[in-house]
C-alpha cells in the first residue's frame, strides 16, 4: 500500500495517522478534513472552552512536533463528496480528486437539528466554530437560555451556561433524559443535577418551533408542542447526531446508521476502513472518545495488513461533567439490570454503583468516583474479554 | 516546604492532593514517596484520583499513563510530561518542594 487518505481530521482519523505510522506505513499520508482546524479535542467544546477556562489553541490534539512527525498532507477546509471504490479515488468539493490506494472513513457525525432555518441564536454544539459563536453569544450579559434535549452534551451545556450566570431551561422530549444510557433509578438521580444548581427541566414535552423576530431574524423563544411559550435569547439543540454518510452513497460501501464493518472495523472492501462515530463496527455504533481511539489502532492494522487479522471489543466507556460532578459509566447494560450502590450516597451527589444480571456485573457507574470506578471498569474490562486479540 | 501529611496516614499504594497552585499529588508507590503535577496534561483530570501501577499512574479519565520517577507521560493521549517535585519526610510528615517553573521536566 503505497497511499492512504484519511478522510476526517478529528480525534478518529488522527489516531489512526497516528497508528499507521506507528505500524511502519511510510507511504503517502493525506489527512482531509472539512473544517480549517487540526484536529482538536471535543470533550471539552461544552464544558470549559465554553466557561471560558480553557481556549482553542489549548485543544489541539498534536502539537507541532508530532504534526511535523506524522508526515501527512493536511487538505483542511476541503470536503470528500464521494469514494470511487472502483477507481480508488476520493472526490473532493470542487471537483478535485484525490487517488488513493487505502482509505480510513472518519467522517464523524454532524448533529441532528430542528426542521427549518435555524434563527440568530440558534445553536447546535459539535465543531469548535459551533462553541466559539455559542460562546459569542453568551458573553454578552445574562441570557434566558433553553437547551432543547436533556441527554448528556445538552446537561453539560445547561451546566456551563448556569455557571456563566444565565437563567437557563432544559427541555426534554423523554419523561426523563438519559434513561436509555442509565436506566430509570440512575437517570432520576443524575436529572436531580440540574434542579440542585436552579436549572430547569421540562420534561415529557417536544418542541413545536423556535420564534424569532427583528432584521436580524434572532431567536426570541421556544414553542413547545403543548402550547407553551419559553422566552429565550440563546437555543442550544442537543438532540444526538447522524453519522456522516452521505458523501458516501453510490460508493457500494452498506450504509445502515453508519458505515457498516465487521469487528475489525473492516467493510466489505479490504482496503476501506471505518473508524469513530461514523462507523458501525460489528453490529454497534459507539459515539465514544475512547471507542474512537481504540478502533483506530485495530483499522490501521488490518487495513496494512490488507484483510481483518485482528478485531477488538472494547468495553464501551464514557463520561460527562456536569455541575462539578464527573459522571463516569462503563460497561453494557440492558434494561432490566439493577443498579445497586457499592459505596457513598446518591444524597451526596457521590457514589459508586453496579449494574447486575443474574448476579452477573454488567456495567458500573460512578458520580466524583473515579478511582474505584477505575477499578471496577478494569475488572468488568477483565471479565469482559479474555484474549481478544 | 509544603507540609502534606504524616507518612503513617499514606499507605502503600495510596495518593493525596495538595492545594497548591498548581495542585500537586502525592504517591506512596512501591515503598517509595513521589510528587507530581496533579492536573493531566491532556485535560483536566486529577492524578491523585488515578489507578496507580508499580511507578505508573493512570489518568482516571482517559487512561493516559505517567511515571512517578521522571514525570514522562508513557501514554496517549497525554504528550506533555508532568512535572515532578522533591518529597522529603522529617519526624515522621512528608513534605513536598514546590519546583521551580524553570529546569524541570520538559
Amino acid at each position: 500500500m503505497k497511499s492512504v487518505a484519511v478522510i476526517g481530521a478529528s480525534l478518529a482519523g488522527l489516531y489512526a495517522a497516528r497508528a499507521l505510522r506507528a505500524e511502519g506505513f511510510d507511504g503517502r499520508l493525506v489527512i482531509v478534513g472539512d473544517e480549517s482546524h487540526r484536529p482538536y479535542d471535543r470533550p471539552p467544546l461544552s464544558k470549559d472552552l465554553l466557561t471560558g477556562t480553557t481556549s482553542p489553541d489549548r485543544l489541539a490534539l498534536a502539537d507541532a512536533e508530532e504534526i511535523a512527525e506524522l508526515d501527512a498532507e493536511w487538505l483542511l477546509g476541503t470536503e470528500a463528496t464521494g469514494l470511487d471504490t472502483g477507481g480508488r479515488t476520493v472526490l473532493l468539493d470542487g471537483g478535485r480528486t484525490l487517488a488513493t490506494d487505502g482509505v480510513v472513513i472518519a467522517t464523524g457525525a454532524a448533529p441532528r437539528r430542528l426542521p427549518g432555518p435555524a434563527p440568530a441564536g440558534a445553536h447546535t454544539l459539535r465543531t469548535l466554530d459551533d462553541a466559539q459563536a455559542l460562546r459569542a453569544d453568551l458573553t454578552r450579559g445574562p441570557v434566558r437560555v433553553v437547551v432543547i434535549g436533556g441527554g448528556f452534551i445538552g446537561a453539560e451545556v445547561a451546566s456551563s451556561c448556569a455557571t456563566l450566570g444565565h437563567h437557563v431551561t432544559v427541555v426534554e422530549a423523554a419523561p426523563l433524559p438519559l434513561v436509555p444510557q442509565l436506566g430509570d433509578t440512575m437517570a432520576t438521580i443524575c436529572a436531580a443535577l440540574h434542579a440542585d444548581h436552579g436549572v430547569t427541566l421540562l420534561t415529557g414535552t417536544g418542541v413545536a418551533r423556535l420564534h424569532s423576530e427583528g432584521a436580524g431574524n434572532r431567536v426570541t423563544g421556544v414553542e413547545l408542542a403543548d402550547g407553551r411559550l419559553l422566552p429565550a435569547e440563546v437555543v442550544v439543540t442537543g438532540i444526538g447526531v447522524r453519522p456522516r454518510t452521505a458523501w458516501l452513497e453510490g460508493s457500494g460501501l452498506p450504509l445502515d446508521d453508519g458505515v457498516r464493518c465487521d469487528a475489525g472495523c473492516v467493510t466489505p472492501l479490504p482496503q476501506v476502513v471505518a473508524v469513530g462515530d461514523v462507523a458501525r463496527v460489528d453490529g454497534i455504533r459507539a459515539e465514544h472518545w475512547t471507542s474512537a481511539t481504540e478502533q483506530a489502532a485495530t483499522a490501521a492494522h488490518n487495513l496494512l495488513a490488507g484483510r481483518t487479522v485482528t478485531t477488538h471489543r472494547s468495553l464501551p466507556y464514557f463520561w460527562s461533567d456536569q455541575y462539578g460532578v464527573r459522571i463516569q459509566f462503563a460497561g453494557r447494560r440492558l434494561p432490566g439490570d439493577t443498579p445497586r450502590i457499592l459505596e457513598g450516597s446518591p444524597d451526596d451527589r457521590s457514589f459508586l454503583a453496579c449494574y447486575e444480571r443474574e448476579g452477573r456485573t454488567t456495567a458500573v457507574l460512578a458520580l466524583n468516583r473515579p478511582r474505584p470506578f477505575m477499578g471496577q471498569r478494569r475488572a468488568l474490562a477483565r471479565a469482559a474479554q479474555p484474549a481478544t486479540t | 516546604m509544603i507540609p502534606v501529611c504524616r507518612l503513617a496516614d499514606l499507605p502503600t499504594g495510596e495518593s493525596v492532593r495538595i492545594d497548591t497552585a498548581p495542585p500537586i499529588a502525592v504517591f506512596h508507590a512501591e515503598g517509595q514517596l513521589y510528587a507530581i503535577d496533579d492536573t493531566c496534561t491532556h485535560q483536566d483530570a486529577s492524578l491523585a484520583d488515578g489507578w496507580l501501577e508499580g511507578c505508573l499512574v493512570e489518568c482516571p479519565l482517559h487512561a493516559a499513563a505517567f511515571d512517578l520517577r521522571t514525570g514522562a507521560a508513557t501514554c496517549l493521549p497525554a504528550r506533555r510530561a508532568v512535572r515532578t517535585h522533591p518529597v522529603t519526610v522529617e519526624d515522621g510528615m512528608i513534605y513536598v518542594q514546590h519546583a521551580a517553573e524553570e529546569g524541570t521536566a520538559a
